[in-house]
């Protein structure tokens, strides 16, 4: 009897025993792919320049803070639609002046100290200080007048600006969230992104770490990132990063040139990633300053939209497409990259390339061409220079085509590659040149981001800055067509101002635009979870559901 | 001349001539786009390749060759030219003029000269024709790169002020001009030949530093320095070997120049 009793208890022991086995290793294998992703590593192309996330200007602390930083609503790079973080939900007043946002409850920053609208109003006060010149806080100046903040719940807060901010709410996903109890932020700093800074050896790597109380979960209720740490090497050198990455050594290249892609594609093409075209463009304008000092029949040309008009069509933008950018390039349509979906204006093409056309126009305009050289109606031979920054291969190439291609109406052009210093000297202060091309690296999907280029009162009114009043139609129509869609709340409104605003570009030429270059990436095979996009930052977008492969986990 | 000489010379005088008969051996011309074969391998129709826009890669090292091997000499004899003005003078005449002279070359060769030839590159006007600015560009090394051989020149110079037959050649009667003409200079003609002779493969060096930064000569007229860019990204030498021609030609040319100098004749 007793035995049998022995036997049934040893039974019972050992089926418990078995439950907390198996209970055990539920939970264990469970938190093995929560906890232990792996080390994700790539190359910053230069030091991090802060880690204080609303000082942020440069690439690399860009994506520092885009890995540590919390905000309260996020741009999905995928779709380009608004997605809730911080904030559960929120709503921009009619007027466009405030916007209200309900919190989520129960989130803690890194140092777990808990997360409240206190922290929301403690970061658009400090961002919003003068005194801190915050780049990111430039977006949010709409007048004259102070911002204010007003809690109206520990999870819900609303802000209102002194006037009316176009795309108000969109802004907020470069505003990284700041701990009310950290005043000086360093890189210790509490965050509420999944990642944070835990090592920090200057010119040479930053190391940063999971966020043990980050907020997110997977929809299987594992908690977010997967990844143990993120190790970012400081490395400007590309044809290092590439033979690192090559080897293995890293895990993603963010963005790499349509050169190296070629090659990478042509040995592992699985890792090679063309996302289709960018938003950044490249493009090149002719020097309308009436004080520069160029000869006055030149700036006759170069005011003439008839003239530019006809060296946009004499050049041929599949070719610069096909041969600098090996295919990896979309011949560009304005100021607007068919990538940017809502803001596009889908009536536009690209100028196809008509070098009779071109030489029509121009001879309706009293030039003509003699003995394979074009003069104009004073008999002025036509000639001209264009300048770019030296070390941009692609742009030197693309100047020498634009030069074969121009050079077949019989227009000498001749090129100039200069340092970028005495580059940006001459086109913004002296103006001492008379064309340009240049390339501009968009991250902003809205066109408000596009005000200092422009409004003719701008800075970087590249073709003729800081006018006192419009000094064409056409840029006054612009000025107005801008302002309108900026004073507006309603996305409708400021679409069919912004269309209009591209529709003049592409008539007036002011900026002749060349290309859109492809987002081109290299992610590795040890990688799972990545999806490349074409907006910043292309590869490590969803870092937090990126993790590394078994073996390279057991390799590391 | 020794068998290495020799061949240093033929082999110099080789390139010399083919890249004067440019015209005829590579009648595609170096500015060309061949824009259907970009990046090509070699064929027939071009024998090292095309580069990035398609232009015909032997044409372009051909024409390459051609300014930076008659470029450069120039530049080195305007350079031999003012350091012995200013070096040579400054050793005969010595005492201030000599201390004056080797405070300015020591103030222009401690001058990051790198930087001042793009500061004075960016400097220049911007409408000017490819040819113009190839001459523009080694004007400036001329002008840029006497401050070296100046030093060597006046310590030359001034060993040669007190020597027994200047002493007996002012005691003559000789004197100014005509002494420096008729007894300083020839008796420098050694170290001027040596000066002239380093400072060829120093100029064609220089102007590839220049090019290699993009800010050599101007687009579409080829140099060494231009063709040297082409290996920017290269990863692999057996990936397109033939990219590597350029620098095999640079490294050929310099390893000449430093054989011919080697003659005794030059040596000082």
């Amino acid at each position: 009897m007793s035995d049998r009793m022995n036997m049934t208890g040893r039974r019972a022991f050992l089926r418990l025993l078995l439950c907390f086995a198996l209970l055990f290793l539920t939970l264990t294998s469970g938190s093995a792919f929560s906890q232990s992703g792996g080390e994700l590593r790539f190359c910053l192309r230069s030091e991090p320049k802060t880690f204080d996330p609303l000082l942020v200007d440069d690439d690399s602390s860009l994506s520092i803070r885009y890995l540590t930083g919390g905000v309260l609503v996020r741009v999905n790079r995928h779709t380009q639609e608004l997605e809730p973080e911080l904030a559960e939900s929120w709503k921009v007043s009619n007027d466009g002046k405030q916007i209200t946002f309900k919190l989520r409850r129960g989130i803690t920053f890194s140092d777990g100290s808990p997360f409240s609208s206190e922290d929301v109003a403690f970061t658009m006060q400090r961002l919003m200080d003068p005194a801190l010149h915050s780049s990111t806080g430039d977006a949010f100046r709409s007048g004259s007048g102070a911002v204010t903040t007003k809690i109206i719940a520990p999870d819900q807060i609303s802000i209102t600006f002194p006037a009316p901010i176009a795309g108000l709410d969109r802004l907020f996903d470069q505003v990284a969230i700041m701990s009310a109890h950290s005043p000086n932020p360093k890189k210790e700093a509490a965050v509420l992104g999944p990642f944070m800074v835990a090592e920090y050896k200057a010119g040479s790597s930053v190391l940063l770490r999971r966020n043990p109380n980050y907020w997110k979960k997977d929809s299987q209720g594992r908690r977010l990132p997967y990844l143990d740490s993120i190790r970012l090497d400081v490395q400007s050198n590309r044809d290092v990063e590439m033979l690192r990455f090559k080897r293995g050594e890293l895990d993603l290249i963010n963005v790499i040139d349509s050169d190296y892609f070629d090659r990478l594609a042509a040995s592992s093409p699985q890792l090679a990633h063309d996302a289709g075209a960018s938003l950044d463009s490249d493009f090149m304008w002719f020097n309308q300053v009436p004080s520069a000092p160029i000869p006055e029949y030149k700036r006759a040309w170069f005011r003439s939209t008839s003239f530019r008009r006809a060296i946009s069509q004499a050049i041929n933008r599949d070719d610069l497409s096909r041969v600098v950018f090996n295919g990896h390039a979309q011949p560009a349509v304005g100021p607007v990259s068919p990538a940017n979906k809502f803001w596009f204006n889908n009536k536009l093409k690209a100028e196809p390339y008509r070098p009779n056309a071109a030489l029509q126009r121009l001879q309706a305009d009293g030039f003509h061409l003699q003995n394979g050289t074009l003069f104009d109606k004073a008999g002025n031979a036509v000639e001209f220079s264009i300048v770019t920054n030296a070390g941009s291969k692609p742009r030197e190439r693309m100047a020498v085509m634009v030069q074969e291609d121009l050079g077949k109406l019989g227009i000498k052009v001749n090129v100039v590659t200069l340092d970028f210093p005495s580059l940006i000297e001459r086109i913004s202060q002296k103006f001492n040149y008379e064309a340009a091309m240049l390339g501009f690296r968009n991250v902003d999907l809205d066109p408000n981001g596009q005000m200092n280029i422009w409004l003719s009162s701008a800075e970087n009114h590249a073709w003729n800055p800081q006018q006192k009043s419009p000094e064409t139609a056409w840029e006054a129509e612009i000025d107005r067509l801008m302002r309108a869609q900026a004073s507006t709340a309603d996305p409708k409104k400021r679409k069919e101002s912004f269309d209009r605003v591209q529709e003049i570009v592409a008539d007036q030429a002011p900026f002749i635009y060349l290309v859109n270059q492809n987002a081109l990436s290299a992610v590795s095979s040890a990688v799972e979870g990545a999806n490349p996009g074409i907006l910043s930052p292309q590869t490590f977008w969803n870092a937090e559901r990126m993790t590394l492969n078994a073996s390279t986990r057991a390799s590391r | 001349m020794n068998a290495a000489r020799k061949l240093a010379c033929v082999v110099v005088l080789a390139l010399c001539a083919a890249s004067l008969a440019a015209n005829w051996l590579a009648p595609a011309g170096y500015a060309r786009q061949f824009r259907e074969a970009p990046s090509a391998p070699p064929s027939r129709q071009h024998l090292l390749g095309t580069d990035e826009v398609g232009r015909d890669r032997f044409a372009r090292v051909l024409y390459g060759t051609r300014i930076s091997l008659l470029l450069a000499p120039a530049a080195a004899l305007l350079s031999t030219v003012l350091a012995a003005l200013v070096g040579g003078l400054a050793g005969y005449l010595g005492g201030i003029w000599l201390r004056l002279a080797r405070g300015f070359t020591d103030l222009f060769l401690s001058l990051p000269w790198l930087f001042l030839l793009i500061a004075v590159r960016a400097l220049l006007p911007l409408n000017v024709s490819p040819l113009v600015s190839v001459l523009i560009t080694f004007l400036i090394l001329g002008l840029l790169g006497w401050a070296a051989s100046a030093r060597v020149l006046s310590t030359s110079a001034d060993a040669l002020r007190n020597s027994d037959f200047l002493l007996q050649a002012r005691a003559s009667g000789l004197h100014g001009t005509r002494l420096f003409l008729v007894h300083v200079l020839p008796n420098l003609k050694p170290v001027l030949y040596a000066q002239f002779w380093i400072s060829i493969p120093v100029f064609i060096l220089a102007e590839a530093n220049l090019g290699i930064l993009g800010l050599g000569v101007a687009e579409p007229l080829p140099s060494w320095g231009s063709l040297l860019r082409e290996l920017e990204g290269l990863i692999s030498f057996r990936e397109e070997p033939w990219r590597l021609v350029p620098l095999l030609l640079l490294i050929v040319v310099m390893t000449s120049f430093q054989l011919l100098l080697s003659n005794e004749e030059v040596t000082v």
